[in-house]
């Protein structure tokens, strides 16, 4: 027992503060895109798939895989800021006109957010997803970000649920567990798209194996970018469903 | 990384083939990967068979077929599962195979799940069906337990549930989303998988990948091994209740993946690799923060798992849990750590080495319990920090990416990455404009699923979490 308490002393207090600092980042983090004005035939010619269009002058985070192949592109038609806060409680919300500018949005109800608010309890399905969406869900349970400190967490069944969090573009053959689980969960209940798999099918929109994210198959009150999102991308936008606009 | 020019693709008679195919494999040759290609009037058979010991890669191909063929399973289990998805994928059907089933369930088929499973009958014997959702935060599968009380009999599983075309849109390539389809075969294989389907293209067109690039890339595997082993030790130490080191080191895995996130922005190490090179350099700076993190995390890990191996509770739980002998490891073709915890010598970084690997030396084998695999990531988690330490106390300078023209016409390229779970083995086939005619991933979980399913034989359902997580398997990279 001694050397467990050592080592604890040693490696000391982590847990992180929230909202994080800009340290949490690395210099070479894609954050919040922006578009600068320019035209964006360049830049939209590089994208993989298809998240700039040329002719709206848009932006779709739900499809970006913040890849950077835009900016490497055209660097005076997109930049990409350092700023993890990217949730939408609608999908047209995520869509980036240019010299908008766009605020990180998304919260439930008065009522849901009362009830939910200081206990909310999810239910991961992952459904297409290649692991690096839920490792990062799993990674909010460590004691670095200490998911329980804000009374959210991961349980075991939809039974005990308030709400679920989907990651991948939702594969045929999960498509029926995936109902089954939003079936088996008592309402109120509330949904979050995390990852651009379940906001827009990602790398994966079109394929005839999925259905292009979490949207076709269960109602979606919260969608978050990226591919995968920061952790504290998605921290941010769960308490951003529960609490609304906190920081 | 290694490039059949035409000359070396003639195809053999298809009595030859199974001939020659049968001998390598009795010699003690192993299924890198074995699946059918699309060819002039059919389909045609290939594998790739890798003689680890020798260091040498052999590439059969048969003339095309059109209905059944000789199933191989029987003699050499290690091509069950290959068999099976040849079957699914092509329809040219293994005469014999003793459990043709589908792999990945694809639409116009049974549904997921459905249909035989093996069944152990007897007045007190019982199934226990758990999945597709599982109680963590983990990608579905389904697991069929036939027990009697606790014991398990037998464990089939049936996965396909994440099957979402990959394979079938990267055949198509290369084109603008191949390297992001590449990058999420498995998330957490982001690197090795990257570097795979890298080598396969630069290995098509020729191509020399400077130096510098070459140690960048081993940086990044060897981060992401490390990142993925620390986790496992402490998802291990979770599931016996162990909870210093598990809280430890789920901090300490996040710490290795903003290490490369230092490098290229993403944690996962996406966008880093492309054909040709990396995108991003590692100045002097850069790397000597990225230095001192790991010497500090390093320490930490260290402090970490040294507490496993010192608590009897650990170990005695870890002891003789869900073993898997050398030989059945050695049959079922199994790779990676799980292998060599199971005393099957082989590591695609000193058997097939790439890169900036020369001379790697693996961790003794083991024996083949829950200990023997935790305690084999600890070794190798030992030799990525010394391998990282010591390319970046000599970078070779010089440019980070070079020229990756187009894939030379009527080609076929076999590119092996020992990822963190094992052997990455990418295929291509190039027609004659250089576009893929056939392009074949396999994840090493491809080869270990069935390892776990034999740990847990004799064992007993509640050693299921633990052996799970000693192999800690990818469905996503299974399921393509």
């Amino acid at each position: 027992m001694f050397k467990e308490l050592i080592e604890r002393f040693r490696q000391g207090h982590r847990t992180a503060p929230f909202p994080p600092g800009p340290e949490k980042f690395s210099d070479r983090y894609l954050g919040l895109p922006r578009l600068t004005g320019a035209p964006l035939a360049k830049a939209a010619a590089a994208c993989p798939v298809g998240a700039l269009s040329a002719a709206d002058s848009a932006l779709d985070m739900g499809r970006c895989l913040f890849c950077g192949a835009c900016a490497k592109a055209d660097p005076a038609a997109v930049e990409f800021t350092r700023d993890h806060r990217l949730s939408s409680g609608s999908r047209e919300g995520l869509v980036l006109g240019s010299g908008g500018t766009f605020r990180a949005s998304g919260e439930a109800p008065p009522d849901l957010r009362r009830l939910f608010g200081r206990s909310f309890r999810l239910r991961q399905v992952s459904a297409g997803g290649c692991n690096a969406c839920e490792a990062d869900c799993n990674v909010l349970g460590t004691l670095a970000f200490d998911l329980g400190r804000f009374g959210v967490q991961f349980v075991a069944s939809p039974r005990h649920a308030d709400g679920l969090l989907v990651t991948g573009p939702v594969t045929k053959n999960m498509e029926l567990a995936l109902r089954k689980t939003y079936d088996a969960t008592p309402g109120p209940k509330l949904v979050i798209a995390c990852g651009a798999c379940a906001v827009s099918g990602g790398p994966y929109a079109g394929h005839a194996e999925t259905l292009g994210g979490a949207a076709a198959v269960v109602p979606v009150d919260m969608f978050i970018p990226g591919c995968p999102p920061h952790p504290y991308t998605i921290l941010d936008g769960i308490l951003r469903l529960i609490n609304g606009d906190i920081v | 990384m290694k490039l059949f020019g035409p000359a070396e693709l003639a195809a053999l008679p298809a009595d030859k083939f199974f001939t020659q195919l049968s001998a390598s494999l009795s010699d003690g040759g192993r299924a890198a990967a074995y699946f059918a290609s699309p060819a002039d009037g059919g389909r045609r058979l290939c594998a790739a068979l890798a003689h680890d010991r020798a260091g040498r890669l052999e590439l059969l191909l048969s003339e095309p077929l059109s209905d059944g063929f000789p199933s191989l399973t029987p003699r050499f289990p290690q091509l069950h599962l290959f068999e099976r998805e040849i079957f699914e994928l092509s329809g040219l059907r293994p005469e014999g195979h003793p459990w043709l089933k589908p792999v990945r369930y694809p639409a116009g088929g049974p549904d997921p799940g459905t249909g035989d499973f093996f069944r152990v009958h007897g007045p007190e014997v019982h199934e226990v069906a758990v999945g597709p959702v599982h109680a963590g935060v983990i990608e579905p599968g389904h697991f069929r337990f036939q027990c009697h009380g606790e014991n398990v009999f037998h464990l089939e599983i049936a996965l396909g549930y994440q099957h979402r075309g990959v394979e079938r849109a990267l055949s198509a390539g290369p084109g603008a989303r191949s390297m992001h389809y590449a990058e999420t075969l498995a998330g957490d294989t982001t690197i090795g998988h990257a570097w795979a389907y890298c080598g396969a293209l630069e290995a098509l067109s020729g191509c020399a990948v400077p130096p510098r690039a070459q140690v960048l890339r081993g940086v990044l595997l060897e981060l992401e091994r490390l990142a993925n082993h620390t986790g496992d030790l402490g998802a291990l130490s979770g599931d016996v209740a162990y909870l210093p080191t598990a809280s430890f080191c789920g901090r300490l895995r996040g710490e290795y993946l903003n290490m490369t996130a230092l490098i290229c922005g993403n944690r996962f190490g996406r966008n880093a690799l492309r054909p040709g090179g990396v995108d991003f350099d590692l100045e002097p700076a850069r790397a000597a923060e990225l230095l001192r993190r790991l010497e500090d995390v390093f320490r930490d890990t260290e402090g970490a798992v040294s507490l496993l191996w010192d608590t009897a509770s650990v170990t005695e739980r870890f002891e003789n849990t869900g073993p898997v002998s050398r030989a059945d490891a050695a049959a079922l073709g199994l790779v990676g750590p799980a292998a060599r915890a199971s005393g099957v010598d082989i590591d695609t970084r000193r058997d097939f080495p790439y890169g900036p690997y020369s001379r790697y030396d693996p961790p003794k084998p083991g024996r083949g319990d829950v200990y023997a695999r935790a305690y084999m990531r600890w070794d190798e988690i030992i030799r990525s920090v010394r391998l990282i330490r010591g390319w970046l106390a000599s970078l070779p300078a010089g440019p980070l990416t070079a020229p990756c023209g187009a894939p030379a016409s009527d080609s076929a390229a076999v590119s092996l990455v020992e990822s963190w779970r094992g052997q990455v083995c990418h295929a291509a086939f190039t027609g004659p404009g250089g576009g893929f005619l056939g392009y074949k991933v396999v994840d090493p979980s491809f080869h270990n699923w069935q390892g776990l399913a034999l740990a847990l034989r004799g064992g007993q359902i509640s050693d299921f979490p633990l052996c799970n997580k000693s192999f800690n398997l990818s469905y996503c990279g299974h399921d393509l």
